[in-house]
């Protein structure tokens, strides 16, 4: 073999050769669960967070109102009692009310407020507070297009991170906890 | 049955797949999405709304317009766009409303025109290459004799018969 032929055979065939790894290691990726084609990317991070005034689901005169949430870093996390991923998300969510020490806002996305008092009730309530969104009005503010979806705010009202998905302790610290401090400027 | 009406029919076959092909990739868009809720009747805000529907993508079933699905969040989206048309917000604001909230994703047509120039720039530079190689041989081809010691031989066509008794 020459070099001339060497050229014109060898250099295509690592072309494709690559290529080929790209595709696998894509498609690995995405086997795997690290990498998810269907989340779609939120124009809302670093941007201040829409305004929620929505009733809770108490069901009686109260309101949930975002601005009182101003000064200290806090999630929203939306759900629904229609969402099997939330039940399976809940656990977790019961474990972070007791240990990351941020306050978790609930989102009730288009539900029933008394289907939602029940759930909290039988599985128990991680939640700071739950505004009721039966139309889902404020969830599209939010970019919401599915449940669970969670948001990291700042103590500044801008909105940190979205995590899709089920919220677990293993998300909150390697995604959300590192956005947290970063934001903080490394302080914990 | 002899040979050629045989071909003939396999070519008949073939034709009725591509007609059935065409007609599924082109005559499938018609299906539309309908509210109980929707009560726009002005026609022009009627053609605006459609309009505006097939342009935005269902986040939920992410390869339909929130025109053609029966998804919560669709009909969700369409109430929005139902109402920010009837207090007066032009299609661009409606757009805006949508990506500030969902991303540009939410754009069935892409907004970016490298997206859109890629094929045509990339048919193009595929021509030229091809034009630049079919000269380059051709040239080779009528200029020298190929010389047995000289490794540019190689880069000629094979033109002998497949057979491979020439």
């Amino acid at each position: 073999m020459n070099g001339k032929l060497f050229n014109r055979y060898l250099w295509p065939a690592i072309a494709v050769l690559a290529l080929f790894g790209v595709f696998m290691f894509a498609l690995a990726r995405i086997g795997s669960g690290d990498l998810v084609v269907s989340e779609i990317p939120s124009p809302l991070i670093g941007k201040p967070a829409p305004s929620i005034d929505l009733p809770t689901i108490a069901g009686d005169e109260s309101r949930f109102n975002s601005a009182s949430m101003l000064g200290k870093p806090w999630l929203l996390n939306v759900w629904g009692t229609w969402c099997p991923a939330c039940r399976d998300e809940h656990p977790a969510l019961m474990e972070m009310a007791t240990v990351i020490g941020v306050p978790i806002v609930g989102l009730d996305w288009k539900d029933d407020a008394g289907d939602a008092r029940n759930w909290l009730a039988s599985l128990g309530n991680p939640y700071h507070a739950v505004a009721f969104d039966p139309v889902g009005r404020t969830a599209i503010d939010f970019g919401v297009y599915g449940a669970p979806e969670t948001f990291l705010i700042g103590g500044d009202g801008r909105v940190l991170a979205k995590h899709i998905g089920p919220l677990t302790m293993a998300v909150w610290e390697t995604k959300l906890k590192p956005m947290l401090l970063a934001a903080k400027g490394g302080q914990p | 049955m002899n040979t050629s009406s045989r071909v003939s029919v396999t070519r008949r076959r073939q034709w009725g797949a591509l007609l059935v092909g065409a007609a599924l990739l082109f005559g499938s868009a018609s299906s539309m999405a309908v509210d109980a809720e929707d009560t726009l009747t002005d026609p022009v805000l009627r053609t605006r709304y459609e309009s505006i529907n097939r342009e935005l993508r269902c986040l939920v079933c992410q390869n339909q317009t929130i025109a053609d699905s029966d998804a919560d969040l669709a009909k969700d989206l369409r109430r929005e766009v139902r109402g920010m048309l009837e207090t007066g917000k032009t299609d661009d604001e409606i757009r805006g409303f949508m990506t500030e909230r969902y991303g540009d994703f939410v754009l069935y047509k892409p907004r970016s025109m490298v997206l859109w120039a890629a094929p045509a720039v990339l048919l193009l530079g595929g021509l030229v290459l091809v034009g630049r190689i079919v000269v380059r041989r051709s040239q080779s081809m009528t200029t020298a004799a190929p010389d047995p010691d000289d490794s540019l031989a190689n880069d000629e066509p094979d033109t002998r018969p497949m057979d491979g008794k020439a």
